[in-house]
């Protein structure tokens, strides 16, 4: 038993690394430290990077524009594109529906609509939540009445983020209302030009619109652009809740926060003469935090050693899930003490492209309640964090 | 990358599975713990005679292998059956010690009558008012011409009361805090002047408190240099921390299990307590708790069998212990709440499995020194 990289793997982390050195834009890391959101214009930028070099689909299959790499690989990979902070490509086309379409999808929509997710020259928003159906989706109301070649939908769609960039939305829509609710859902494609859609900006508790409502008043959809059967749509739309689980963890990423909650701590002063580096109370919080995320990161070593050997990402991608975000969220709330009165400050537009007024800092500390106040989306979407909890006592438990 | 075991240590697993299922439930547990000597001998022959006593010796040595990884995987497995031979103290502690510092055949002759089971040997480290500073000592080894007079108190010496001979530690110079001046001996438990105030703890184990009043020692009793002795007791106090550790984790399954099976059973209100999901979130929660712990101490056991520094080995050991003890005290007192009222007796597996988890959170330092040393380990 050991937790070291092959030689190969190794090579492979260097390559990776000096890859990202050369080629993730300084400006964009420049604004990732300095909490800036990234546009989409700067997000298509890097993601047109990562195709040139053949890295932005690790999980496609070759045969598709994917890497062909080893599950370690694609660990070393999320590690090394996390360590400095870059972004991931944003995943509703790449992650979440072109393994749909892969595997649901018919020739045609195959080569229509992969190669612009590959290229990032299509973006695509997800159409799942609504209003009256969160937790329990299947619930679902927006409506799919099938007319002559067309489709007619009507209903809305909520919580759909970065609608407001997207060219296509793929979306949960009810065909049948007599059967089982999981039996008469379909999975649609529609075109966000489509007459009759209209968006909602939804503000959120950062004072940023990253999320919308996406209202449908009889839009016509050709029925080609329907995936697999009708009233199948649930079958499909489960593939996305066990595929790309790995990751999840995200302790890349919390590592490079915890790094960072350190270097703030022995920056921030103590209002004694000392630095919060050396606060007992905050110590012994930033040890315990450390220690969960080495737990979480053998955790989710652990799974990468199961997926290795062939086996298939069962429920512990639920409780990577769980303690990843509440990880995540737990520093959210230590930035922010680390901050003390600098985080009351409510600027949210200095953290966004094109800020022109008076900076207020000091440093990124206005940012920090922003992010705390963000980031409780985390234990709420993909599936709440009881709903994990339900998984673990269905699937591993028996309860 | 490779978290699979190797086929000794499938083996030892299976082994020790097929015991503990054959000769280790409830009733024949509650047996040995209220024996006199509170462990079965005829076990603790069976534990020699299969090797297990060897686990944690190099093949030089004569052992099995000695990784911290052969010892996690004997350990769980203990843990989940929570056996009370006094495993840990022979061959982890007093073994450790013997193989690291004794030469010739000092060494050899110790080695092979702990493998063979036929020594029963207790370390004798721990004092009162030290807490877990492994330096604090204050009992002491004063030369008198030829003979070395030990005088001192020593406390929660684990198989104290079945020790044929102890291994004390003792300064021979130094200020009471000093890493420098510490120094093992052996000694016997019949010689003049040594005394045992015997108990058991709470987990049933028989322990006791050792009293050294003018012990009379030759140089020939000394284990290894004078004075030198704390970074080899450091190192195996480390390898026993992870070794309780895997310990815990093998208790806290075993907690979950009985919870998860005794909450489909128990029906309150005409339904299985099962169907509420006040509890079934609680268990998943205890669920989330073993998988961390067993995360973190594979973690621990791969950085002890590794090349890294001693210091980076240190932390790794503290941070396991660290994160056990917040897992030992929600699984275990979860275990007992959700099995209410009936968690609370002796008569039941959980309750007992709970007192060995507490006893294991104390044992080389609880979570709150561990995360502190954890800190203070930093680069």
């Amino acid at each position: 038993m050991n937790a070291d990289f092959t030689a190969e793997e190794l090579a492979f982390q260097e390559e990776v690394r000096e890859f990202l050195q050369n080629e993730f834009p300084r400006e964009l890391k420049e604004k990732v430290d300095a909490n800036i959101r990234l546009s989409k214009e700067e997000l298509v930028r890097w993601q047109k990077i990562l195709y040139k070099k053949g890295w932005v689909a690790p999980n496609w299959p070759e045969e598709y524009g994917g890497t062909g790499w080893t599950p370690t690989q694609k660990y070393i990979f999320a590690n090394e594109m996390g360590r400095i902070g870059a972004p991931e490509p944003v995943p509703f086309g790449l992650k979440m529906v072109a393994p749909v379409i892969m595997t649901y999808g018919t020739e045609e929509q195959k080569q229509r609509f992969l190669p612009d997710i590959l290229q990032s020259n299509v973006w695509w928003c997800q159409g799942y939540s609504e209003p009256n159906a969160g937790s329990d989706l299947a619930s679902l109301k927006t409506t799919a009445v099938r007319d002559g070649d067309e489709y007619v939908v009507n209903g809305s769609k909520t919580w759909n983020t970065y609608g407001q960039y997207a060219d296509w939305i793929f979306c949960l829509v009810r065909t049948d209302n007599t059967a089982k609710k999981q039996e008469g859902i379909s999975f649609l494609l529609i075109d966000m030009k489509s007459p009759g859609i209209t968006l909602k900006p939804i503000v959120l508790l950062d004072g940023h619109a990253e999320v919308n409502e996406v209202f449908f008043d009889e839009v016509r959809v050709p029925a080609e652009n329907l995936i697999g059967e009708e009233n199948k749509g649930w079958t499909y739309a489960k593939l996305l809740l066990t595929h790309e689980r790995t990751g999840i963890a995200q302790v890349p990423r919390s590592k490079r926060r915890l790094a960072a909650l350190k270097r703030t701590a022995a920056q921030t002063d103590d209002g004694f003469g000392g630095s919060m580096a050396d606060n007992p109370a905050f110590k012994q919080k930033l040890a315990e935090v450390e220690i969960q995320l080495q737990a979480l990161e053998y955790s989710d070593l652990r799974t990468l050693a199961a997926l290795s050997v062939g086996k298939a990402p069962g429920p512990e991608s639920s409780i990577l899930k769980i303690v990843g975000t509440e990880l995540a969220q737990q520093m959210d709330e230590m930035f922010v003490q680390l901050a003390g009165y600098h985080c009351l400050p409510f600027v949210p537009d200095q953290f966004e492209e094109g800020f022109q007024g008076q900076y207020i800092g000091p440093g990124t500390t206005a940012s920090t309640a922003l992010t705390y106040f963000n980031n409780r989306k985390l234990s709420i979407f993909g599936g709440s964090n009881e709903i994990q909890r339900n998984i673990i006592c269905k699937a591993v438990l028996g309860l | 990358m490779d978290f699979s075991y190797t086929e000794v240590q499938q083996m030892l697993q299976d082994q020790v599975q097929k015991f503990v299922q054959k000769s280790y439930d409830f009733e024949t547990r509650r047996k040995i713990v209220d024996s006199e000597a509170g462990y079965s001998e005829e076990n603790w022959a069976l534990f020699a005679e299969l090797g297990w006593l060897a686990v944690p010796f190099s093949e030089d040595d004569g052992g099995l292998g000695g990784s911290a990884v052969d010892l996690m995987v004997v350990m769980e497995e203990f843990g989940k059956a929570n056996v009370v031979e006094p495993f840990l103290p022979n061959a982890v502690l007093c073994g450790g010690l013997i193989a690291r510092l004794a030469k010739g055949d000092q060494k050899t002759g110790l080695l092979e009558e702990i493998m063979s089971g036929q020594l029963q040997l207790a370390c004798a480290f721990a004092e009162s008012g030290a807490r877990y500073n492994l330096a604090r000592v204050s009992t002491s080894a004063t030369a008198n011409g030829d003979s070395i007079v030990l005088e001192g108190e020593k406390v929660a010496v684990l198989n104290a009361p079945n020790a044929d001979k102890f291994l004390v530690v003792a300064r021979e110079s130094g200020e009471v805090a000093d890493k420098q001046g510490l120094s093992l001996f052996l000694v016997d438990s019949k010689a003049e002047g040594v005394s045992v105030q015997a108990f058991a703890n709470i987990d049933g184990k028989k322990s006791g408190n050792l009293k050294l009043d003018k012990v009379q020692l030759s140089g020939a009793d000394r284990i290894g240099e004078a004075g030198q002795l704390y970074d080899s007791l450091q190192a195996v106090v480390d390898l026993a921390t992870v070794g309780v550790s895997a310990e815990a984790v093998g208790a806290m399954e075993a907690l979950l299990q009985k919870t998860v099976e005794y909450s489909k059973t128990r029906k309150q209100f005409g339904v299985p307590i099962a169907t509420f999901q006040a509890l079934q979130h609680r268990m998943a929660d205890m669920f989330i708790e073993c998988q961390l712990a067993r995360s973190i101490v594979m973690m621990a056991a791969m950085k002890l069998d590794s090349e890294a520094e001693v210091a980076e080995k240190q932390q790794a050991v503290s941070a396991a212990k660290s994160r056990i003890a917040r897992a030992i005290a929600r699984v275990g007192q979860e275990a007992i709440q959700i099995h209410g009222g009936i968690g609370t007796t002796e008569e039941l597996d959980v309750g007992h499995l709970f007192k060995r988890v507490t006893a294991i959170d104390v044992m080389f330092g609880n979570g709150d020194y561990h995360t502190e040393r954890f800190v203070s380990l930093q680069s």
